[in-house]
């Protein structure tokens, strides 16, 4: 406990103050070149030095760049027309085609601003270059916000207050339960009784997975009514993956329970990780820009793969195959977490 | 026929670190026996007990309780005894009777089995109008009953009670101790720590514990004898003192 009251802070004010950050960066970008001329590379050149893009890709084939983006790989897909170069030697109109992941509308916004911003430069500088006298039509920038088309925000928090919802209930109702049963002494008479390590855990687990799994119900009902959130993808799949990580969260609230005495020690502690879960969590901040070593911390982070899977299903419409790397990851985690609440219950001392 | 012994302990030790909670106690308990395990506080008794229930394990020495070794065999052990301590065992949040179903269930009984123990319980106690109470809402007085009465629902070959009695009025006492006996009549082995000196004076034999170790072992006959005392609590400040 001790160690942990002197941890807390700079723990938190360390992470948080780098990861709980509302600036845009690192958005990748793929480039959908159909022109392959020296003007295009110029202009992938020029937004690939920019500090905001990531250059995820260039290729003739759009399908690429929209396999890229559903798969939430990409950002933003640039597509630049053929005789893209020829159109603005001669100063004829030209157009580039912009589309957005709008699901964070925030970031959508911002990213295609960055990105049009970079094309209005280009656009001056090469005309200079030219020695136009003056620019007719410019580079004309044509957007599309995808899957949002009405950047409506709470498309993109409500799914992820619903894992809030579901993480925070299934934690604290699990990391307070054994531990209270530690201080009104009841687990000393469990502790006697036959009874088997794995029947106590059940016992422990289910009431907490039905009452999970209601929460989430509730709250998906309130999302799809009420804020009008689009489902695109499978509700069952939804399910499915939500249980998985209730065993999961559960599993870890177990844990939390057996290491510790009293519930106040227990409540501590799930606070302290809920805290840093959930802002690094991708939920409210783009994990993208974090630091390179927060991004990777976050790969340690249950809410993290959830937050992802419920907006890919919901707005996006994802399938199983498109989140199975977070199913496989879920599924592990809650095996082995559970395993440990098991082995570290002690019936015996 | 010969007596049947439900627990024998040889030089059975138990340390922390280097403090010795119990130190190299033996003895022997025979079947249908009130066993009383007498102690100040401190002197080792629950950690005795723990380690006879299978919760703790022992740092040398041997037990056996029911025919099962204590570190070896425990979950046979744990199915052949009930235990009550003086912490509640009780859910509070649950009723008389889904506290009977769950020990009940978790000692493997059926259902038949677990209504019939049921109304046996409610009639013996009188508890028909609490009977779908909340724990929470009983009497403390009642409560011990009523976790005594669950402590045996699997019918155990012995059931430990710690400090049992603390707390309660003396007819409650009585009463709790009336039930004690009818459990040794039906053949239930009792052992019982206690730290009231009249208590122990119910007991067939009683064994004083001081700092670890078991210093006197007998009914409340040869105690009284070869102490020269008039009751136990005279016995009981001869030997700690």
């Amino acid at each position: 406990m001790k160690p942990l009251l002197i941890a807390m802070p700079i723990i938190q004010l360390a992470i948080l103050s780098y990861t709980a950050d509302f600036t845009v960066r690192n958005i990748n970008i793929f480039v959908q070149d159909q022109d392959h001329s020296v003007l295009s590379q110029k202009l992938i050149n020029k937004i690939s030095a920019s500090d905001n893009f990531i250059l995820n890709g260039v290729s003739a084939s759009y399908d690429e760049g929209f396999d890229k983006i559903q798969k939430n790989k990409i950002d933003v897909i640039l597509s630049i027309p053929e005789h893209f170069n020829r159109d603005f030697n001669s100063g004829r109109h030209t157009s580039l085609f912009i589309a957005a992941d709008a699901i964070n509308s925030n970031k959508a916004g911002i990213s295609i601003n960055y990105l049009q911003n970079i094309i209005k430069d280009f656009s001056s500088e090469q005309a200079a270059k030219k020695g136009m006298i003056e620019i007719r039509s410019g580079i004309e920038v044509v957007k599309r916000n995808w899957y949002n088309p009405a950047l409506n925000y709470k498309f993109f928090m409500v799914p992820g207050i619903m894992v809030l919802l579901v993480t925070m209930i299934a934690l604290f109702l699990s990391g307070m339960n054994i531990v209270r049963e530690k201080e009104i002494g009841t687990i000393e008479q469990l502790n006697v009784t036959p009874i088997k390590k794995y029947q106590f855990i059940i016992g422990k687990l289910l009431p907490f997975l039905i009452i999970g799994i209601f929460e989430f119900t509730i709250g998906l009902a309130v999302a799809l009514w009420w804020f009008k959130v689009p489902m695109l993808g499978s509700i069952t799949l939804l399910y499915l993956f939500t249980f998985v990580y209730l065993i999961l969260i559960l599993g870890i609230g177990m844990f939390i329970s057996t290491i510790t005495e009293t519930q106040q020690q227990a409540l501590f502690i799930a606070w302290f990780f809920s805290v840093i879960f959930i802002l690094m969590s991708g939920l409210f901040t783009p994990i993208e820009s974090m630091p390179v070593w927060a991004q990777k911390l976050t790969l340690f982070n249950p809410i993290r793969y959830y937050v992802e899977v419920i907006r890919l299903v919901m707005l996006k419409g994802s399938s199983f195959i498109s989140i199975k790397l977070n199913f496989a990851i879920i599924t592990f985690a809650a095996l082995l977490v559970n395993m440990l609440a098991i082995l570290n219950y002690r019936k015996t001392a | 026929m010969i007596e049947e012994k439900v627990i024998i302990a040889k030089d059975l030790t138990r340390t922390f670190g280097k403090f010795t909670a119990v130190d190299h106690i033996s003895f022997d308990v025979k079947r249908g026996e009130i066993f009383g395990f007498l102690g100040a506080n401190g002197a080792g008794k629950t950690t005795a007990i723990k380690m006879l229930t299978g919760i703790l394990s022992s740092s040398s020495g041997q037990a056996t309780v029911a025919g099962f070794d204590i570190n070896k065999d425990r979950n046979r052990l744990k199915e052949n005894i009930g235990y009550m301590s003086q912490k509640f065992s009780l859910y509070e949040d649950l009723t008389l009777k889904e506290n009977i179903k769950f020990y009940g269930g978790i000692y493997g009984l059926n259902n038949a089995e677990i209504a019939k123990k049921t109304g046996e319980i409610v009639e013996r106690l009188d508890l028909q109008e609490i009977e779908n109470t909340l724990i929470a809402e009983i009497p403390l007085g009642w409560k011990q009953k009523i976790a005594f009465s669950v402590a045996i629902v699997h019918n155990p070959k012995i059931v430990f009670l710690d400090e049992p009695t603390s707390g309660v009025d003396p007819i409650t006492r009585r009463q709790f101790w009336n039930l004690i006996y009818e459990a040794a009549e039906n053949g239930i082995t009792v052992f019982v720590t206690t730290h009231y000196m009249d208590e122990a004076e119910y007991c067939d034999r009683i064994s004083m514990m001081v700092e670890g170790r078991i210093e006197a072992l007998g009914s409340l006959q040869e105690l009284l004898t070869k102490y020269e005392a008039t009751s136990m609590d005279e016995v009981f400040i001869k030997l700690a003192r």
